[in-house]
């Protein structure tokens, strides 16, 4: 899947502090009848965001003008349930290039990354200080780098680091996606079937 | 070969590692694998664009089955959406050889029923699928996951997928199961013990007296909840019930091919003194049928008892406080006697024909409540011709019910199989999340016993009180 690079991301970032977001929050089964990946984002987080007759939720963080940016801050165990890849998709279709939390569902975790979605896994305190931070200023900058794989409050210079595999890293930095390592391996992959006899 | 002791997990993923990547995932060959509908479409358009063909379409198997009606499947789908994926999976699957059972094919159900019930799912295989509840496929010793749409791409493409090797938990329950625990109620209260995150990088085996001694259908149950607590997967070692469940299945393997599997299936065991990064012993005594008051699958308990206080659990009360609220319930509540507006029973954790035999056992000789709608949805045709041959259907009939055709209907409500908001299900799915069954439902997650009790009494009832007069 083509995706933007990610190196150095500074941003605003809008916080949803809540625990165990599932991806039937983040984008509901009845909007995933499409055949194409495209326009996801206005299903986002559709039931907390619109009302049953589509007239926004006022007192959802998405249709409060204040808050915006290219990070989405959660909190514990995000992206938990369903596999559907549309909940990264719709992610990242809405503008977020990043999310953070202080632990995730390891099908969306893998989802996001092979979207070019950085998922960054903070301590239970440092994301306290992100909502905290995100509280007091809604324009605070945040700083998350992949090559040094730190993300940082710019307004108070706290920091702290994450991590991710070389691989990915790598894939992420170059835009590069797996299916493109798997193409160039097949002839490994054709003698490993050969010999396993499937 | 080292002579360590191994773990089950462990010969099952070492056998299907084409390539360690240093400091990254292991590319990871994939024995079997199911599409559906809904999250297929992108990858096939994922290929077209890249120019690249299926690698081995011999296996991959489609099935039509998240977004399907369960009610007139002989007319054409009304909801053009819904009638363009399918039309799609069909597509794809001519294009490129795929087998395919769509609507009305006699092999066509949900597709963690059909792959078991005709053969395809193994002992010792790799089985993936765009759905979380592949993990279902574990009950077979069969390492079995969920994947996003890119890795069902990456599997057309190269029957290969790149996954970091989970950590291993083992999960034991030993004892007897009381009177009315099921497999379902095993699942929700080993999720209530863990929580929804609790077993979050992990690849579960399940193991002790009460696995040993379950069913196919209900070690599938088990391991289809496994994802509930966020494990990868979930696997119980294949053993004769596993053997005898698998012999003679359309797809299964036949004569020398049988003899030779089959050496290799009794090989499928953790040995003795393996270790695990973590492990859960509970005691089968403990466990009473149970049902969740929350909105996810961690959040349940013992059926008699009450909503715990969020000042008591782990962790922040705001989301606890804001999951009873969505739900009209309050800290301390007992859940019996509560009104339940709809049933459901059906979907991949609870729609085989065992499930519909212990339905049919506490409705045979009751009504379904007036104010109750039920939804009875067999996991596949063979189930449903099952129902009818063993007279489940009269048994059904007679109470008040219709069965309806096959699919995962009310479980995520894609199709119209919706429960109304602020409205109460009891249902013998996997998920309570908010609005997971139509925006602005309540699901209550519980057993088949649990699910036919609430719906004849149209209320929250312990199945205990209904089974009184049977023998003890």
């Amino acid at each position: 899947m083509a995706y933007d690079k990610f190196n150095v991301l500074t941003s605003t970032a809008v916080a949803l502090p809540i625990e165990n977001i599932d991806t039937d929050q983040i984008i509901p089964a009845r909007f995933l009848k499409a055949t194409k990946r495209e326009a996801f984002g206005d299903n986002l987080f559709r039931d907390w965001r619109y009302n049953s007759d589509n007239t926004p939720k006022q007192d959802f963080v998405l249709n409060n003008p204040i808050y915006s940016g290219k990070i989405l801050v959660g909190g514990t165990n995000f992206g938990s349930g369903s596999s559907r890849e549309h909940a990264a998709w719709a992610i990242y279709d809405y503008g977020f290039r990043c999310v953070v939390s202080s632990f995730f569902a390891d099908i969306f975790k893998n989802n996001a990354i092979n979207m070019g979605i950085l998922p960054v896994q903070v301590t239970p305190d440092f994301l306290e200080k992100i909502f905290i931070a995100i509280e007091a200023d809604p324009k605070a900058q945040f700083e998350v780098s992949l090559p040094e794989q730190t993300i940082s409050i710019l307004a108070t210079g706290e920091k702290e680091s994450f991590d991710i595999n070389g691989y990915k890293k790598n894939n992420l930095l170059n835009g590069f996606d797996d299916i493109d390592y798997l193409q160039a391996m097949k002839p490994d992959i054709v003698s490993f079937a050969t010999a396993k006899a499937i | 070969m080292s002579n360590q002791p191994s773990t089950l997990f462990d010969k099952v993923w070492d056998a299907h590692v084409v390539r360690k990547i240093e400091d990254g995932p292991d590319v990871f060959f994939i024995d079997r694998h199911f599409i559906h509908e809904v999250t297929s479409p992108v990858a096939f358009l994922g290929l077209e664009s890249r120019g690249i063909k299926v690698m081995f379409p011999e296996h991959t198997f489609a099935t039509a089955d998240h977004n399907t009606p369960t009610i007139n499947q002989h007319l054409p789908v009304e909801d053009p959406l819904s009638a363009n994926q399918l039309r799609a999976l069909e597509q794809n699957s001519a294009k490129y050889g795929i087998s395919h059972w769509g609507l009305g094919n006699p092999k066509n159900g949900i597709v963690h029923v059909v792959g078991p019930e005709n053969g395809i799912t193994l002992p010792g295989m790799t089985i993936v699928c765009g759905d979380s509840h592949t993990s279902t496929h574990g009950a077979f010793g069969a390492i079995a996951f969920g994947i996003g749409t890119s890795e069902v791409e990456m599997v057309l493409s190269s029957q290969c997928i790149m996954q970091p090797k989970p950590l291993k938990m083992r999960i034991n329950v030993n004892g007897v199961l009381g009177k009315a625990v099921t497999p379902k109620d095993v699942t929700l209260y080993i999720i209530s013990k863990l929580s929804t995150a609790g077993a979050t990088g992990y690849f579960v085996e399940y193991a002790g007296d009460v696995f040993e001694n379950m069913s196919m259908e209900g070690r599938m149950t088990v391991c289809n909840m496994s994802i509930e607590m966020g494990a990868r997967g979930g696997m119980i070692a294949p053993d004769e019930t596993t053997f005898s469940y698998i012999n003679g299945r359309e797809l299964a393997p036949k004569g020398a091919a049988w003899d030779k599997a089959l050496a290799y299936w009794k090989t499928l065991k953790t040995d003795e003194g393996a270790e695990f990064d973590l492990e859960y012993t509970f005691d089968a005594a403990d466990i009473e049928p149970m049902i969740t008051y929350g909105t996810n699958p961690g959040m349940g308990m013992g059926i008699s008892k009450s909503i715990p206080k969020g000042a008591d659990l782990k962790g922040g009360t705001a989301t606890y406080e804001k999951s009873l609220k969505y739900m009209g319930f309050h800290e301390e509540d007992q859940m019996i006697g509560k009104k339940v507006d709809y049933v459901f029973i059906g979907s991949c954790t609870n729609g085989r024909i065992e499930d519909f035999r212990a339905f049919a056992s506490i409705v045979k000789g009751r009504k379904k409540a007036d104010h109750v709608t039920a939804w009875v949805v067999p996991g596949s045709h063979i189930v449903e011709e099952q129902i009818k041959a063993e007279g489940i259907l009269d048994i059904l009939t007679e109470a008040g019910f219709l069965l309806r055709q096959p699919g995962c209907s009310a479980c995520l409500a894609m199709n119209d199989d919706k429960v109304p908001a602020g409205k109460y299900a009891v249902s013998t799915s996997n998920r309570n999340f908010e609005g997971r069954q139509g925006p602005g439902s309540r699901t209550l997650l519980a057993s088949p016993l649990v699910a036919a009790a609430a719906a004849v009494t149209g209320y929250v009832t312990d199945p205990r009180e209904l089974m009184k007069d049977e023998a003890e």
